[in-house]
């Protein structure tokens, strides 16, 4: 009797082993880094020098002025020009800094006021469909009240950012902690996650794919408020991106228009991109990325 | 180790229902999903429940696992016993790897690192997974999801496990493998099941004692002990007798539901 109990343990170690390696065999096949590097990045190469040609198609057909309109080259000349000179750098440093600020006050606000929202329910019935309409409203128009409130200072352009930022910021943390599966917050709880623990343990990671969205939806907004801000409120200083581009238009300075707007995309985009790839690993690590890996 | 949950007060009993009555809602909405049921699970017991659809059954795990109060009656658990509550899906935590998963109830009851590290090791290796411990819950299939779960659920180091349809969502094959798993695993480390199912075969198969539910309200309507000596196959006859008989009952009951 005891040897026919341990030979039957013995053959079913061997058949869990044989039904394992079936079951998970020919699982996502692994492409290599590089090439999947490469296959990200051609179409976006491509899709550059598609637009650079139709830019210089655009100049050549004399569509404008050469002085409204400067081609690629000439713009490209003139970018190499500003990075030799202080003036990009200090603007960029001015810019950065205010968004760095600017959003770091907002993702503190936001993750706070998310949170309170998502925790009570008289808090969310008073204020919820608030931070909804708060991110409805475009940030340019708070402005004239901003200015009135601070004058043409930073505090203005501050204001403007946090009030951009914050509520999508707060919208992510509630629609993450409301969308936290049930079960595992039961499993959560069976485990012994209660309290304070539940949210470190369960509802905070659960919660990170939709936080991280409202985070990249709120950049997104602080730096479209920025921008305007700096169009708006210049005078304050004379090196912001922003206030570049004022002044490149009132010299009608197109090439230094232009060089600057390319700054201010490339830094946009490396933004994105820094976001998409923080989104990408928490959905690698989830198990939810599709075939293509996206 | 010793942990104080594990010692009970009474060696009669490890679970201990009587009079529970669920109810859900108010006034003339009200719906009775629990009758006055009065159960005791002995230690080291593996007690199935069967019903139909309606019985009340997950209801029942779940006050006994503490997620929920009943309206009346009591439920008591050997030494103030946490007991492990097991579902139908893993439930695992997909931002964890599966060493990751078993070891959350570990740093909740702050164990140091290295003592963690070493429980983990030793529950991956009672689930036949050992190899696995660094792979995530989507790389797994579910069988193999279903015993991480398990490792998870031991890992709370306690006497009591409550499992609700745990092998519900998986092929046949597998499933019979972790009947023996399961089997294997309660009497090494002389738990009480309390294990609920549909499927009459898998708590004949399992079970020492299988409870009938009725269907709305939930009430004990029948109780037979298996004495069938262990380890049982499934589809042995002895098996399907009792699996016979039990689903006879429970035709009648659902039959009563028809009129």
């Amino acid at each position: 009797m005891a040897s026919d109990t341990l030979t039957n343990t013995a053959r079913t170690d061997a058949q869990i082993s044989g039904l394992d390696a079936l079951e998970i065999a020919g699982r996502d096949p692994e492409v290599s880094r590089g090439s999947r590097f490469w296959a990200a990045t051609w179409p976006k190469l491509a899709a550059l020098a598609i637009a650079i040609l139709a830019w210089q198609l655009v100049v050549w057909s004399g569509w404008k002025p050469p002085y409204s309109l400067p081609g690629p080259l000439e713009v490209g000349r003139e970018l190499v020009n500003q990075a030799q000179g202080p003036q990009l750098w200090e603007g960029l440093v001015t810019t950065l800094r205010r968004a760095a600020v600017g959003y770091v006050f907002s993702v503190a606000v936001g993750l706070l006021l998310g949170l309170a929202v998502a925790r009570s329910k008289v808090l969310r019935a008073a204020i919820g469909s608030m931070i909804t309409a708060l991110q409805t409203m475009p940030s340019i128009a708070w402005f004239p009240l901003a200015i009135l409130l601070f004058e043409l200072s930073e505090k203005a352009i501050f204001f403007v950012v946090v009030l951009g930022a914050a509520p999508s910021i707060a919208n992510g943390v509630i629609s993450g902690v409301d969308y936290v599966p049930p079960l595992l917050l039961r499993a959560g709880r069976n485990l012994g996650a209660r309290g304070l623990n539940l949210y470190r343990y369960v509802i905070a990671p659960a919660a990170l794919p939709a936080i991280v969205a409202g985070l990249k939806q709120g950049w997104a907004f602080s730096w479209r408020s920025l921008m305007a801000g700096e169009l708006i409120v210049v005078g304050i200083s004379q090196t912001s991106l922003g206030a570049q581009l004022t002044y490149s238009r009132e010299l009608s300075d197109a090439p230094w228009l232009l060089s600057t707007m390319i700054v201010i995309l490339v830094l946009g985009l490396g933004v994105d991109a820094a976001f998409g790839a923080a989104d990408k690993a928490i959905r690698r690590r989830w198990g939810v990325l599709d075939q293509a890996g996206n | 180790m010793t942990s104080t949950t594990t010692t009970p007060q009474s060696a009669t009993t490890a679970v201990a229902l009587s009079g529970v009555t669920k109810v859900y809602g108010r006034g003339p909405n009200a719906v009775l999903a629990l009758d006055g049921v009065s159960l005791d699970v002995a230690p080291g017991e593996f007690v199935c429940l069967v019903g139909a659809s309606g019985c009340g059954k997950s209801t029942l795990l779940n006050l006994v696992a503490g997620l929920d109060r009943p309206s009346g009656g009591q439920i008591t658990l050997a030494g103030d016993a946490n007991p492990g509550l097991m579902f139908q899906e893993p439930a695992l935590f997909p931002w964890l790897t599966v060493d990751g998963n078993v070891e959350v109830p570990l740093k909740l009851r702050r164990l140091p690192r290295a003592q963690r590290r070493e429980r983990v090791a030793e529950l991956l290796r009672t689930v036949h997974l050992a190899d696995f411990g660094r792979k995530r819950p989507h790389e797994l299939s579910g069988g193999m999801r279903q015993r991480v779960a398990l490792a998870r659920t031991l890992a709370l180091d306690t006497p009591v496990l409550l499992m609700d349809e745990p092998f519900g969502a998986l092929d046949a094959m597998t499933r019979d493998i972790l009947h023996d798993e399961l089997e294997r695993i309660w009497s090494e480390r002389n738990l009480s099941v309390l294990f609920v199912t549909h499927n009459v075969r898998e708590a004949a198969r399992l079970a020492d004692r299988i409870i009938l539910l009725s269907s709305r309200p939930g009430r004990i309507i029948y109780s037979t002990e298996v004495d069938i000596p262990r380890p049982r196959r499934i589809d042995s006859p002895e098996v399907a007798a009792i699996a016979a008989e039990v689903t006879e009952r429970l035709r009648t009951e659902v039959g009563r539901h028809g009129q």
